[in-house]
Parts: C-alpha cells; sequence; structure tokens
C-alpha cells in the first residue's frame, strides 16, 4: 500500500497512521503545521514505515490541494490510498455565535473536503483505482441538538462519498465512508463521555480493517451502528425533548 | 477546534494510583504540550504515583495531561539512543522495542508509567544495585520552565536544572522530551530463579547475595505471617535469558483480566491479606524455582490485572516505601519490622530491594541500604498516625521515603530526613522564583503556597 494521509498528525489519524507504519506500509503525510508533520514522521519512520515523506496542505487551502498530492505522487511514486482524517471541531454555541467561526467549519468540513477527495479521486481513478477512506461521523447521522451545524456538514460529507461509491466502485475506486461514534482524543476531551466511548487505537483497527476489505461504510466502535439505528429511528416529538 | 486557544478544561476528581487523596482540578489534553504548558502548574503522566505527587493543590489549578504527547523522534539502533515525547508510556515502548532486542536501562514494576514520570520520580528497578537509577541513562530533556521559556536541558547545557529535575518530581518544569540510551539486550527473555527463605535475616542475606551475581534481585516479604520466624520470605533473582535459552516463540503480550469496579474498602481486609499471601507462598512451592520466564511476568507482575487498585475500594490506600541504611547487625530493618507490626500495620504486599550508590539526581529517593515498599488500606486516622511513627523511626535510622508513593509525610519530616533538600531548593526557586509549579505534595512536604 502507498498511502497519503492528511491529518494524520493528531487522534485517529495518527492510530491508523502508526498500525499502517508497523505493518510496513509506505506513507505520505499532509497536514498544517509543518514541524508537527515532521515530528509525526519520525515516529512513523521509527515504527517501521521506512522514509515518510511530507507537505505542508490546509483544509481551509484548497488551492493547495493538488500541489500538495502531486508532490505525495512524486514522494510515493504513484498511490493507492488516500485517507482523510483532518476536520475541524467546535460545539454548538460557540458555532451558533460566532460567524467566522461558523464559515470556517462548515467550509473546511464539507467544501474543502469534497474538493480535496474530488482531487484524490482523478488521481486514483486515472491510477487504475485504490481506495478513498474519509471520516465522517455519526453526527451526520441524524441532526442532534449539541451538534446541529457540526452534524450538517458531515451529514453532506456522507452523503457525497456514499456517492462516490456508487458511481465509481465498478471503475476501481473504493471508498470507505468512516463514522466514527464518540471516541477519546483530545477533540472531545473534556466533553462529557457517553457510554460507548471508544479509544483511537481500537477505532483505527477497526477503519484499518475496512481499508483492507474495500467496505464501503464503517461505524466504529461497532456498536454504533445500533446506537444511531436506534436514535434514526427516535419519532420527531422525541428529538424535540431530548437533549442529545 | 484546532487554532483557537487552549479551552479550559472542565474540573474533575483527580488521584494518584492509591486514590487517596482526590483533589478537584482539572487537566489539559493536547498532542501538543508546549502551548499548554504555561497554563498548567504541573505536568502529570499516567498518574501511577501513589499519592499525590501528580495532583495539582487543591483550589481547581490545572495539571498538563501529558499522555497523549507519546511520539517517537528518533532512534538509532547502533547505540540505542531514543529521543521521544514525555507522555510515551513504557508498555508502547516495551511493545515496539523488546521485539527488536533493546530495553528500558531501567524500569520500575509497572509498565503505565510515562517517560516523563520515570524522570520525574527518577525511578529506580531490579537492578538498582548495578545500574543506578533511569537518571543515569538520560542524556538530555526537552523541558518549559516556569517563565515559559523552552529549552534543552542536559548535563552540559544546565547541569543544575538537569540533576534537579531528575527525581524532582516535575517541580522544576514541565519535562516535554526525554533523551535516554536503550539498552540491548540478548534475548527478549528471562532467566529468573526464586527462593523460599525462612527468615528476614536470612532474607536480606540471600538478596544481598544474589546482587553480588545477578543483574535483577528482589525480595517479596510475608509481613502478617505469625509464625516463628519474624518475616520469611521470598528472593527473586534473573538475568536476561542467552539466545541459546530462547523459546522458539518471542513472547507474546500477556492476557490481562481487570478488576471491573471498586470494590467495598472492607474488602481488604487484614484477613484477606493473609490468606492472599498465604496463597502466594504455598504456590512458590518447594525452595528454589528456576526456568525461563516472559519478562512482563518477571518485571511487572501486577500490570496482569488492570485496575488492581479497585480492590482497596473508596477509601483507597497508600504505599509507605522508604530506604534504610543498613547496620551491619542488621537491628534497622529489624526494627523497623517490629515497630510496623506492633502498630497493628497491614500489608499485603511488601517488597524489600537492596540500592546501589546515589544518583546524579539532586532529590532521587535510593540510597545505599534497604529500601522496604509496603502497601496498605487507608484507615483514618490510624494510617496517618502509622506513617508518622515510622517516619519518626526512618529518620532515627538515617533513612528517607519516596516521595512518588507518599500522601502523608508532614513537611517537617521530609525535612529531617533528606539533608539534600536546601540545595534543591536553591536550584529550583532560581528557576521558578514565583512559585509557579507545585503540586498538592509539593504544598504538603515541601510547604509551597497552595
Amino acid at each position: 500500500m502507498k498511502a497519503v494521509l492528511f491529518g494524520a498528525t493528531k487522534g485517529m489519524g495518527r492510530a491508523l497512521a502508526r498500525q499502517l507504519a508497523e505493518r510496513g506500509e509506505k506513507l505520505f503525510l499532509l497536514g498544517r503545521d509543518a514541524s508537527e508533520l515532521e515530528r509525526s514522521a519520525a515516529d512513523l519512520e521509527v515504527r517501521g514505515a521506512g522514509e515518510v515523506g511530507h507537505a505542508v496542505c490546509d483544509l481551509l487551502e484548497p488551492r493547495g490541494f493538488a500541489p500538495a498530492l502531486h508532490r505525495a505522487s512524486e514522494a510515493l511514486g504513484g498511490f493507492d490510498t488516500v485517507i482523510v482524517s483532518a476536520a475541524l471541531f467546535a460545539g454548538q454555541e460557540p458555532l451558533e455565535a460566532d460567524f467566522v467561526l461558523r464559515d470556517r467549519l462548515l467550509v473546511a468540513n464539507f467544501v474543502n473536503t469534497v474538493h480535496f477527495c474530488e482531487e484524490a479521486r482523478v488521481r486514483l481513478l486515472a491510477a487504475g483505482g485504490g481506495t478513498l477512506c474519509v471520516f465522517s461521523s455519526v453526527a451526520g447521522d441524524r441532526a442532534r441538538k449539541p451538534v446541529i451545524l457540526y452534524g450538517a456538514a458531515k451529514a453532506g460529507l456522507s452523503h457525497y462519498l456514499t456517492g462516490l461509491d456508487h458511481k465509481f466502485r465498478r471503475a476501481g475506486l473504493r471508498t470507505v465512508l468512516v463514522k466514527p461514534g464518540f471516541v477519546r482524543t483530545r477533540m472531545t476531551a473534556g466533553l462529557p463521555a457517553p457510554p460507548f466511548a471508544g479509544q483511537p487505537e481500537r477505532v483505527a483497527r477497526d477503519i484499518l480493517r475496512a481499508i483492507d476489505r474495500g467496505w464501503p461504510l464503517v461505524y466504529t466502535p461497532g456498536i454504533w451502528r445500533l446506537v444511531m439505528l436506534a436514535i434514526r429511528s427516535l419519532p420527531r416529538a422525541v428529538m424535540r425533548r431530548v437533549g442529545f | 477546534m484546532e487554532g483557537s486557544a487552549p479551552k479550559l478544561p472542565r474540573p474533575r476528581a483527580l488521584a494518584g494510583w492509591g486514590r487517596y487523596p482526590i483533589i478537584e482540578g482539572r487537566e489539559y489534553e493536547g498532542e501538543e504540550l508546549e502551548p499548554l504548558a504555561a497554563g498548567a502548574v504541573l505536568s502529570r503522566g499516567l498518574g501511577r504515583s501513589y499519592g499525590d505527587a501528580s495532583l495539582p493543590p487543591a483550589g481547581g489549578h490545572t495539571v498538563l495531561g501529558t499522555t497523549r504527547a507519546d511520539r517517537l523522534l528518533a532512534f538509532e539502533p547502533e547505540t540505542g539512543r531514543l529521543r521521544a515525547e514525555a507522555g510515551l508510556s513504557l508498555l508502547e515502548l516495551n511493545r515496539i522495542f523488546l521485539p527488536q532486542g533493546y530495553f528500558p536501562p531501567v524500569t520500575p514494576g509497572t509498565q503505565y508509567v510515562t517517560l516523563g514520570g520515570m524522570v520525574a520520580a527518577d525511578v529506580h528497578g531490579k537492578n538498582h544495585h548495578v545500574a543506578g537509577c533511569f537518571g543515569e541513562y538520560v542524556e538530555a530533556l526537552r523541558m518549559c520552565v516556569a517563565d515559559g521559556r523552552v529549552l534543552e536541558v542536559s548535563e552540559e547545557s544546565e547541569p543544575e536544572l538537569f540533576r534537579a529535575t531528575l527525581g524532582g518530581m516535575g517541580l522544576t518544569g514541565h519535562i516535554l522530551e526525554v533523551q535516554f540510551r536503550m539498552r540491548q539486550i540478548p534475548s527478549p527473555w528471562i532467566w529468573a530463579e526464586s527462593e523460599r527463605v525462612r527468615s528476614l535475616d536470612r532474607l536480606v542475606a540471600a538478596l544481598q547475595t544474589a546482587s553480588r551475581t545477578w543483574p535483577f534481585t528482589v525480595a517479596w516479604v510475608d509481613c502478617l505471617n505469625r509464625g516463628r520466624g519474624i518475616a520469611p520470605g521470598i528472593v527473586h533473582r534473573g538475568r536476561w535469558a542467552e539466545p541459546s535459552e530462547e523459546p522458539r516463540r518471542p513472547p507474546r503480550a500477556k492476557r490481562r483480566i481487570a478488576v471491573p469496579f471498586v470494590l467495598p474498602s472492607w474488602v481488604m481486609s487484614r484477613w484477606l491479606a493473609r490468606a492472599g499471601s498465604a496463597l502466594v507462598f504455598c504456590k512458590h512451592g518447594g525452595r528454589v524455582k528456576r526456568g525461563i520466564v516472559h519478562p512482563e511476568t518477571f518485571f511487572y507482575p501486577l500490570d496482569t490485572v488492570l485496575h488492581w487498585n479497585r480492590v482497596y475500594g473508596r477509601r483507597g490506600f497508600t504505599q509507605y516505601q522508604c530506604v534504610l541504611p543498613v547496620s551491619q547487625d542488621g537491628s534497622s530493618y529489624r526494627r523497623f519490622f517490629e515497630l510496623f507490626r506492633r502498630e497493628g500495620g497491614t500489608s499485603f504486599l511488601c517488597v524489600i530491594k537492596d540500592c546501589g550508590p546515589e544518583g546524579k539526581g539532586m532529590l532521587s529517593f535510593p540510597r545505599p541500604g534497604i529500601s522496604i515498599a509496603l502497601d496498605m488500606p487507608i484507615r483514618s486516622p490510624h494510617t496517618s498516625e502509622l506513617i508518622e511513627v515510622l517516619n519518626e523511626l526512618v529518620i532515627e535510622l538515617g533513612g528517607r521515603i519516596y516521595l512518588a508513593k507518599d500522601a502523608f509525610t508532614s513537611a517537617a519530616h521530609y525535612r529531617a530526613m533528606d539533608p539534600r533538600l536546601p540545595a534543591w531548593n536553591e536550584v529550583r526557586r532560581k528557576w521558578d522564583p514565583e512559585g509557579r509549579l507545585r503540586s498538592a505534595q509539593s504544598v504538603r512536604v515541601l510547604g509551597d503556597r497552595p
């Protein structure tokens, strides 16, 4: 596997990159902060990845996407896997209160993530196919009070990725839509943890299996498939009353 | 959200491994420590120190949780030189490097510690008599000191700060990165021997004899036994197995069981402790056992049971660990055990270890003599009174206690135990004149402002 990882310096992306490194896969990192990229590349190299290249790529700068993927392709000699875990997070109240924050988050998590995936899709298809694995969220499955705006962007992203799978699977593009439930990372630090909260290492293992097998959709931890099934089937009257 | 100023985390109950004391505080979590360090009074790793060493002073202060800063930054296979972020756990380090033939030069009795914590407590292990403390192998630290500066600290660049930080309980600055030498090992297995011994004197003698030829030694004392000998026990000795002795399979990760919830405090009664103790000693059977064992079994026997601290219940427990200089007639440790028993002390687990010379750390615990560690359930007010009495004897005998375990010692007693304290204080004040960095323990033991 020759994989480009966007957003693997932190959280679940970091855990997934480490498991790929320990299998000896060839990796290239994209991210916002050059020094963080360098440190993460070193970490992955010590863990067995061979030489890990990196290039700066900011989710808020879509013009940089094509050059960044080009650099990755040059360094790896072509790639067959693209993994996108980069995203922004903010709670519902701050997003309601702050136009700039809201704009940044909606643009980064939906518009620009789609732009990035389109760039990656074209390159993967041109190379004869491959895997595009993107982190969406269970927050996109049903609108809930604490994650309306964040969830809306993720719902749009999930919708787009499902469509990619419908249209391009036959041509060789395997789209893996990842829907993590509540996972204990820095993103969720300080939030009250619900039952079935997952650890990044466990989540990474689930995602890796989905990538290996080309599953179009993975809930992780797996129990969240059932949790979201239940939440999706709750009547509107109930959703108006409950706080989650 | 990425890029925004660090958000103050919610207050929650923080405690060390002994679950006593419990302090309401806040804990930053993040992959990048530097931007968070300025807002924290102390760094905290996996919280495995038993008492209040990793806790902020009462009053809603914030500590910097380091466990997400766990990247390996460089490794040289030829020399074993390794540099990593301070939150990397020993568990992860061993998982990666044991199969490659490397092991930390010094390891404490659990893998659930971070590199930062190992430096802060200047941990020692079963090889202290030959290898010294972990700090002896530390080449450099990256630290964020009290005024916010980030420095590379080593014996060459800042010798005073370096030595004050080894064993300095995190009070001289936030440790961000650690560079040290890993040891190359001939195989990932241990050749271990254990021997039952009938009396305390013979046990200490057997331990000291073993230490003359073996790199790893430790002894367990059954201090609940009411038999004729004051305290029989088991001496453990070990060395890395040679490749010729190695089993064909590489060591696999041990299965772990977990204590699922906090048990009621009465469970760890004197009666149960005695039964457990008897079981351990009966299970050992005959006089001497030897063979190849898994390194986890040898170095980290208690790590197989996750959350074993829950056995002690809501009231929690503490570990009392002191080191006593050895007198020719062995009266020092005998007096200690006699006092412990007379005062009604109960301990399921009692570990003794002979210590080698003092190392570089200005405040490190070990000194030549015998280290004694006792786990005891907390029964107020008895526990604090017992520890006070034990401390008085330790002072009289010229010993000292281990801050990483302590939850009860008074400032006066600690001062009396450690003549090195003024020199260390001076270095600390030079780097932190306003006393910004502090812990619940430093308030209690060193008289810092709360």
